[in-house]
């Protein structure tokens, strides 16, 4: 039985301009120990997906119009509130794209690092301060006494980055939900959260979900990745399957998209157009209008996620029917 | 070399660091961009790469004159901007021109295309108020954007087209030399990629120069003819881009390639990767000697003892004293 299973989740958001179907119909299963990767270019719904799970969706203008998401025997999206308190922060844990804005400003680091055990846990606050410790050394922050005693500003974006991941595993969670933790950050120090993130799974043997545009820090860390567009899976896959044979035209073009390290081309691949605009109806594949090699039948037909072969799955009606 | 446009010598900009209030007193000095010295050739796109914090940008608002310089000179086909007054730099300034990072905050929400554009060609009486409209057509046409949407205001047009919208405005006056901060970073890869192919067009049709700035080197490998690598104010190595992302020399430069994930998970999960530790430090109060020293793995004793100079090197020029030793 899989550790979370996410069946035909619909979030939509209802703003003046029309009702913003941000996520249509996804559904996914996670195992224990698993790292998958959610990749789509901004507004394709990856982000909106993990934050209705957490029942982070702010509820109007947000509206989880169907879906189940099943985590160990309760559904997370119709949750009471006191169930809901119990799993997130302790057993499903967040850290998100911006370390400056996701911590506050105000607090001390050691009395943020361990809110979530004295909430939690029955636990002493002396005890709670050792654990605390024991976690900013785990995630690499040298003279860690001292330091639990900073308030955020006096930490630099990487160094911020550790502490929000030692926050979030403090309660040694099943599942971590990483949004983007890297975005922010230069690439060498990118590096060093991707290694202690990998790490950190290693020691405390939980899942992760990772949110990501970057297909390269994906390709690293990932066991299996699935593709979003425009609100929908488009396909899902093992990393290597995924890189080495792609199917759907979306998971081709975004990988030709990338001006690679390895080959210097006179021209990018790139694809025409834009998104679509998700608050107008959507008929067909979402992808119809940018694709190269759409046919009628894709402007007016809206495919499903079927088997290519075991363990990969793609939503592309003419690969679907072998035409391509 | 022959066709040199733009030319840096040593240039240097620091800005001080102030403290008190009711006595106020210079207590420290940001070196923000610490003796830089690169030449741009007629045509050329010159990328520049480094972390955040390394002065790639106030180096690029430094070229422009929107920073004063320390020390040093900038030359722009053989005018010296440091040493100018305001209205030589003002008469200039058309040759010089900069499209910026994020284009939400570029454009005037309050001003349509054809205001941002006809702007500056009134402005510099590259054209009568008549001819503006034919002209501000010929600029959308040539980033690739549809005259009709001349009436349209930014907030109307996604991030790529407001992106071809800010390269338009600083085509206008067809400069010769246009500095390009981060224009891809704020953008989606599929996007980028757009970006990327217009603006390499660009250059070669209209024989621009271009001085590209990024941290993201694959970017600054598929667009640039040459690259320069910038850590803590200094330039630590320039050269052919080619041989300075595929074969870096500098340690901070191998570090910095190897950080970049590879989109393959074969080579990806195979290959060595140098990890460095730690952030860059603080230009307020740098290590001594070589900067990037406390970070290296391959640092000696000799590199905390003086700064190194960038020494040329098969084609290329290197910023270490232990070149050749590792």
């Amino acid at each position: 039985m899989p550790l979370l299973s996410v069946k035909d989740l619909r979030t939509c958001f209802h703003t003046r301009n029309g009702i913003y179907r941000a996520v249509d119909g996804v559904s996914f299963d996670l195992e224990r120990g698993e790292t998958l990767g959610i990749v789509g270019e901004s507004g394709s719904g990856k982000s909106v997906t993990c934050y209705s799970l957490m029942g982070l969706i702010p509820q109007p203008p947000g509206r989880i119009e169907s879906g189940t998401a099943v985590f160990d025997g309760v559904d997370l999206l119709r949750a009471t509130p006191a169930q809901t308190r119990a799993i997130r922060g302790k057993r499903i844990a967040m850290i998100f794209q911006d370390p400056m804005t996701s911590l506050n400003p105000y607090l001390r680091i050691s009395e943020q690092l361990i809110e979530p055990l004295l909430i939690h846990e029955k636990i002493s606050k002396a005890e709670a301060m050792q654990r605390g410790l024991a976690m900013l050394e785990a995630v690499g922050i040298n003279d860690a006494a001292k330091r639990i005693r900073y308030y955020p500003h006096e930490f630099s974006g990487g160094m911020r980055q550790r502490v929000m991941i030692a926050m979030a595993l403090i309660t040694r969670p099943e599942i971590l939900i990483a949004d983007e933790p890297t975005t922010a950050l230069d690439v060498t120090v990118q590096a060093q959260i991707l290694e202690l993130i990998k790490k950190m799974q290693q020691e405390l043997g939980m899942a992760v979900i990772f949110i990501t545009h970057d297909l390269g820090v994906v390709s690293g860390l990932c066991d299996r990745v699935q593709v979003m567009y425009a609100g929908r899976i488009v396909e899902t896959a093992d990393t290597r399957e995924l890189f080495r044979t792609p199917r759907h035209p979306y998971t081709r073009a975004l990988q030709q998209s990338i001006p690679s390290l390895q080959a210097k081309g006179a021209e990018l691949f790139t694809i025409p157009g834009m998104p679509p605009d998700l608050s107008k109806p959507l008929a067909g594949c979402a992808f119809a209008a940018r694709c190269p090699q759409a046919a009628d039948r894709c402007r007016h037909e809206t495919p499903g996620l079927t088997a290519w072969k075991p363990g990969h799955e793609q939503a592309c009606l003419r690969v679907q029917a072998g035409e391509i | 070399m022959a066709d040199t446009i733009l030319e840096l010598k040593d240039v240097r900009t620091h800005f001080p660091i102030h403290e008190g209030f009711v006595i106020r007193r210079q207590t420290g000095t940001v070196k923000a961009v610490d003796g830089v010295s690169l030449s741009v050739q007629r045509g050329e796109v010159l990328g520049l790469v480094g972390e955040s914090g390394c002065g790639k940008s106030t180096l690029a608002r430094t070229i422009m004159q929107l920073v004063p310089t320390t020390g040093g000179t900038v030359v722009l086909e053989g005018k010296n901007l440091t040493a100018g007054s305001t209205d030589e730099i003002r008469a200039v300034r058309h040759d010089l021109q900069m499209v910026f990072q994020d284009p939400f905050a570029s454009l005037n929400p309050r001003m349509t295309v054809f205001a941002t554009l006809a702007e500056p060609l009134l402005v510099h009486g590259r054209c009568t108020a008549a001819e503006a409209t034919g002209r501000v057509a010929e600029l959308m046409q040539l980033v690739g954007l549809a005259p009709r949407f001349m009436q349209k205001y930014p907030h109307e047009f996604s991030g790529g087209q407001r992106q071809r919208i800010a390269i338009a405005r600083a085509l206008a006056l067809r400069p010769k030399v246009i500095i390009a901060d981060e224009p891809v970073s704020a953008l989606d890869v599929s996007i980028q990629a757009q970006i990327l192919n217009l603006l390499s067009q660009l250059t070669r049709k209209m024989n621009l120069s271009l001085l590209f700035i990024a941290h993201d080197l694959s970017v600054v490998k598929h667009i640039s003819d040459r690259v320069a690598v910038m850590y803590l104010g200094k330039i630590v190595e320039i050269g052919r881009a080619v041989d300075v992302i595929e074969h870096p020399r500098h340690p901070y430069t191998r570090a910095l390639v190897s950080a970049i994930p590879v989109p393959n998970p074969e080579i990806e999960r195979t290959r060595q990767r140098i990890v460095l530790p730690g952030d860059p430090p603080s230009p307020i109060n740098p290590p001594a000697g070589c900067a990037f020293h406390p970070r290296c793995p391959h640092a000696a004793e000799k590199c905390r003892a003086a700064v190194p100079a960038l020494r040329p090197d098969g084609g290329r020029e290197v910023a270490c004293v232990r070149l050749g030793e590792f």
